[in-house]
């Protein structure tokens, strides 16, 4: 086989399978939409009325508004874990085993960010397989042709976990990227509200929803579930997916004087 | 040609000079020992030769290939044992092995029979099935030998391999080496304990980012315990930068 389908094999079914063994981490992937779901979405279905906006043509109830941004906000912790992850493995060692391979840097890490977007597709179905059991169903070719708006929105988020993971250096200094990351990427979106009712409530804040790469995810995905395109969405989410990978590689990238840790011997 | 050549290579952590003007050169099929207290830069050293971290100053050539120049041919000839460990624990030996051969762009029969041949040498075949987490501190160290010669490396670099073993298992894995060495193969091994060294191996002694020594271990010694010669060695220098 061709060295690099190799290494990409390699590395997704060593991520695959840690995830699966892990299954603490399983369950709480699943559990944190499903609690928005079947809890937040209860409590919000009588307070937030919801007009006709596309890709919807009819009236929805509140539940089925959210599971796209349910869907994205996985694919967003999961990014973030495998950010998280790629710090662990760098104090505890074994990036060092990747990043010593005679493969081109890049495509290891690429590899790194195509694991890490199976596991969360993986994720999004069983999620969306719970939520189909509770009677919010897509059509057979909605789930089909949210396949490629997922790959690409999981690449850009895992690409910002890479990014993030190419700047932070060390565990302690992780715990800011829940507060300063996943909480305000989330929140301000349209994973929870559409933009017209952002928009009601301040108008800055509709802005910043709509420039946040995450909406744009959110939006994509949504779109392909009910089998619309959305150009803009796709866009900005592919823009982002180049930025951020770009940037992480050139954090991953050695130069002289940049290592900033002590010698240690 | 040299298996590897180090000339004038110089690397500072801020102001902190970890290795100035660092030059050597390794034969071929040698066991060659890096022999340094603690802070002597040989982890610095280390993550230069693996291209972890990478200075603007010397050059470092592995097995004839620039690692500034041409990193992954010289990345190629390299099996590289970390200090830390760097095992899945919880996937087997087999595992483990499979996934670092797939990084070498190695699969299928090819891969298996490089494995089979690498663990066999270290005495491993047997644990190939069992997870990593089941083995003990030794054994985890063979495999992780096992694992760094899958790919056929001309130069084996192993900084402070017997870290955290007993003694048994520390005699046990020098000597292996010192075999592995005696096959043709060099081997570069990171090291503060001169108990590890033969008296027929080369020493390179590294102090504050220097080079003090490099020649065989008995020529340094001259007759006397390299403990001795090497504490002298660094002691003196270690004296001579105290301010009185």
């Amino acid at each position: 086989m061709n060295p690099y389908l190799t290494s990409l094999t390699a590395i997704v079914t060593r991520e695959s399978l840690r995830f699966i063994n892990q299954r603490s981490r399983f369950l709480s992937a699943l559990v944190r939409p499903l609690v928005w779901l079947v809890v937040f979405a209860a409590g919000f279905r009588a307070a937030l009325g919801l007009s006709i906006i596309p890709p919807y043509d009819t009236y929805i109830t509140y539940e089925v508004y959210i599971v796209p941004g349910l869907c994205g906000m996985i694919q967003l912790f999961n990014g973030m874990q495998s950010s998280l992850s790629l710090v662990y493995d760098q104090e505890m060692g074994s990036m060092r085993l990747l990043l010593t391979s005679p493969l081109p840097r890049w495509w290891l890490l690429f590899c790194k960010l195509v694991a890490g977007v199976a596991v969360s597709i993986l994720q999004v179905y069983v999620f969306l397989a719970i939520a189909a059991a509770m009677g919010i169903t897509i059509s057979p070719a909605g789930y089909l042709l949210a396949l490629p708006a997922l790959v690409l929105s999981g690449l850009m988020l895992g690409a910002l976990g890479l990014l993030l993971s190419s700047t932070i250096r060390q565990l302690e200094n992780f715990a800011g990227v829940m507060n300063f990351v996943i909480f305000p990427m989330f929140f301000l979106s349209t994973a929870l509200y559409p933009l017209w009712k952002m928009a009601e409530s301040s108008q800055l804040l509709r802005d910043i929803c709509a420039f946040n790469p995450f909406t744009h995810a959110v939006e994509l995905i949504r779109f392909a579930l009910y089998q619309s395109f959305n150009g803009w969405a796709l866009l900005w989410v592919v823009l982002c997916l180049v930025l951020f990978f770009g940037l992480s590689l050139v954090g991953y990238t050695p130069t002289p004087g940049t290592d900033r840790r002590k010698g240690r011997g | 040609m040299s298996a590897l050549d180090i000339a004038h290579v110089s690397y500072s952590y801020g102001e902190r000079r970890a290795l100035d003007d660092v030059s050597f050169a390794l034969a071929p099929g040698r066991f060659s020992a890096l022999l340094g207290p603690n802070g002597a830069g040989k982890s610095t050293l280390f993550s230069l030769l693996t291209r972890l971290t990478v200075t603007g100053q010397g050059r470092i050539r592995i097995a004839g290939h620039d690692i500034a120049t041409n990193p992954r041919a010289a990345l190629s000839k390299i099996g590289v044992v970390f200090q830390q460990p760097t095992l899945d624990l919880d996937m087997t030996v087999s595992r483990n092995m499979t996934y670092f051969a797939a990084l070498h762009g190695l699969s299928g029969r090819q891969a298996q029979a490089r494995i089979d041949a690498a663990l066999e040498r270290l005495d491993m075949r047997e644990r190939a099935r069992e997870k990593v987490r089941a083995l003990n501190g030794g054994h985890r160290r063979r495999m992780e030998i096992a694992r760094a010669l899958v790919h056929n490396p001309e130069v084996l670099l192993l900084d402070e391999p017997t870290v955290g073993l007993d003694t048994a298992s520390r005699r046990a894995i020098t000597d292996h080496v010192h075999e592995l060495a005696g096959g043709g193969l060099t081997v570069f091994w990171a090291t503060h304990l001169v108990d590890e060294i033969a008296p027929q191996d080369d020493v390179v002694i590294l102090h504050r980012g220097r080079v003090l020594a490099h020649d065989r271990a008995e020529t340094i010694a001259a007759g006397k315990p390299l403990t001795d010669v090497f504490m002298a060695m660094t002691g003196a220098e270690a004296e001579e930068k105290t301010p009185a």
